[in-house]
């Protein structure tokens, strides 16, 4: 295989540094959406997995996220210290991806995307009626973390790229190992990756584990920061969508590509909620259609040369003719 | 000698029909054996049932003397039984060496990537294809599309070969060429049950012939008897052409 180029991990780590350093050089709402970038880029990146180099589009991000923030929050109800919380979270959302996925990975296509967002209902359903646990539909309260309003967003913001760092390198390492090599075979051809000798269901068992651990922790860090969860807010249907939106806007299964389509969406959707309050779902939407109809392969797939150099090219065939 | 693969009465039934019916023959080491049969006889199936694709619903099938028959794909191309398909099945946007690369690094039994590369890289120059190695497998042509399946398939360095149709579509020139190929794969010690409409190759090739017509195997012989059995022109052309054509023969 061709020597793999660093660039991506270099331009990952300015990035990351980047976000660091928010608190420090800007103002509150400014480190708000940094957190939220984070958020999503760790998302994309766990969804990159199962749903960019295996070519499973899976639904199941908010079904994580979802057990995620409850876990977490019914951990530190329970006296356990915040940190331990959330890796308990990951833990436990990756023990359920694992029994649920020798479940639902058997199924393919269109089904298993059907099977997928099942999976986000049914945890909604099961974690608001089952009251006495979780609280049902009026939610939980969840210890605060402590400090001041400053302090608690510089440190959820240095957990959340914390996280995006490790499903990034995730990613790296998906991308250079066996592993990932076995699920671009799947992706492409999973008959013919069978026949090869590739133990298709334990591989995509291990890319659907490796997918939900990051957005398991993510939600639990998440219910730390806010301080309150309800079924409806955590099991969002709407999340389960747009993670993959991203993914594929930046370029499902390239590693800067969830990324890149991350920051994208969430900055697009920070201005059209704040310009059109009314109108940002139907904008959203179109930026869907368009995405599908012009930008199949994403953003980082796109052809930039032949876009700088499409004028001039044109150009010098118009004068060709002339 | 013991068989290297061997069936007892491997039956496949999928619902109602009973697409392989009671089958059973052996495979010894080292040779090419033809199964021929109309269209819609179950020959695939009967490929599908050896290699795991459709776990047989009776029977046993033995690989090396062992048990495989509740094997999956991936469990028999390990083992050194590995197939083509009919309909070739390449993973498109990679290149043609990352293809046979897959196979010899899932399949094989390699030490590392790099040497999964240099293996696969051997089997390319072997099926004649070293030239297009960094192209991507989509923008093959169909007779270098049924080579690199080879490719595919040998990198896993099989005991046991099946070759389902590798020859369909392909012209007399290029025929020719994969005959070539197949007689150098029997060559390294390869044992091949091969799956072939036409006769040239089966005539030319193979020591034995199998013949299946609704699932069942109904004669079993050298190729040159099987060509004038009565039973197998009667599965290909119907009773009233195979009496015509008995009499023509007796009478010329």
């Amino acid at each position: 295989m061709a020597k793999k180029s660093p660039w991506p991990l270099i331009a990952m780590a300015l990035w990351l540094a980047a976000l660091a350093l928010t608190p420090v050089l800007l103002g509150n709402y400014e480190v708000r959406i940094a957190i939220s970038i984070a958020m999503f880029t760790a998302l994309a990146l766990s969804w990159n997995i199962i749903g960019g180099f295996t070519g499973y589009p899976s639904f199941s991000t908010a079904a994580f996220y979802g057990i995620g923030c409850y876990v977490g929050a019914l951990a530190q109800r329970s006296g356990v210290p915040a940190a331990l919380a959330w890796l308990a979270a990951a833990a436990f959302v990756g023990g359920v991806s694992f029994v649920l996925g020798a479940i639902v990975l058997r199924l393919k296509g269109h089904y298993f995307a059907i099977g997928s967002i099942a999976l986000v209902d049914i945890s909604r359903l099961v974690v608001s009626s089952w009251g006495e646990v979780t609280g049902g539909g009026n939610g939980l309260n969840v210890p605060l973390l402590q400090g001041r309003p400053p302090e608690v967003s510089a440190l959820v913001l240095y957990v959340m790229l914390g996280i995006v760092a490790a499903a990034f390198l995730a990613n790296v390492i998906t991308d250079r190992s066996r592993l990932g090599f076995g699920l671009r075979c799947i992706e492409q051809n999973e008959d013919a990756a069978d026949m090869v000798g590739i133990d298709t269901t334990r591989y995509k068992i291990a890319a659907y584990v490796l997918s939900a651990v990051f957005p398991g922790a993510v939600g639990a860090v998440y219910a730390s920061w806010v301080g309150y969860i309800d079924p409806t807010d955590s099991f969002d249907i709407v999340m389960t969508v747009q993670v993959p939106v991203m993914a594929m806007l930046g370029g499902a299964g390239t590693l800067l590509g969830p990324v890149v389509g991350a920051v994208a969406f969430t900055l697009l959707e920070e201005v059209f909620w704040a310009n059109f309050l009314e109108w940002n779902r139907a904008i959203m939407g179109a930026i869907v259609v368009a995405l599908i109809f012009f930008l199949p392969g994403g953003i980082l797939k796109l052809d930039w040369r032949a876009i700088l150099y499409r004028r001039p090219r044109r150009n010098a065939a118009e004068r060709k003719a002339g | 000698m013991t068989a290297i693969l061997e069936l007892q009465n491997v039956s496949r039934a999928f619902g109602g029909i009973k697409a392989v019916n009671d089958v059973s023959f052996k495979l010894e080491k080292g040779e090419i054996v033809a199964l021929i049969g109309p269209n819609g006889a179950g020959k695939t199936t009967l490929v599908n049932a050896i290699t795991g694709v459709h776990t047989p619903t009776a029977g046993k099938v033995l690989f090396e003397g062992g048990d495989v028959t509740k094997q999956k794909p991936f469990q028999a191309a390990r083992r050194g039984l590995a197939r083509t398909f009919q309909i070739v099945q390449p993973f498109p946007k990679m290149t043609v060496l990352e293809n046979v690369a897959a196979s010899a690094l899932f399949g094989g039994h390699p030490e590392s990537l790099a040497e999964a590369h240099e293996h696969a890289a051997r089997e390319l120059d072997f099926v004649g294809l070293g030239h297009v190695a960094q192209s991507p497998a989509a923008s093959l042509t169909l007779p270098n599309r049924k080579r690199l399946e080879l490719a595919k398939s040998l990198a896993m360095s099989p005991k046991v070969l099946l070759l389902d149709e590798v020859n369909a579509g392909l012209n007399a020139t290029e025929i020719d060429g994969a005959l070539d190929l197949i007689r150098r794969i029997a060559a390294r010690g390869v044992s091949i049950l091969i799956i072939e409409h036409l006769m040239k190759v089966v005539l030319s090739l193979s020591s034995r012939v199998l013949v299946l017509h609704h699932g069942e195997l109904i004669a079993e012989g050298p190729p040159q008897e099987m060509v004038h059995d009565r039973k197998v022109i009667e599965a290909y052309l119907g009773p009233k052409f195979a009496e015509r054509f008995q009499k023509e023969m007796a009478g010329a």
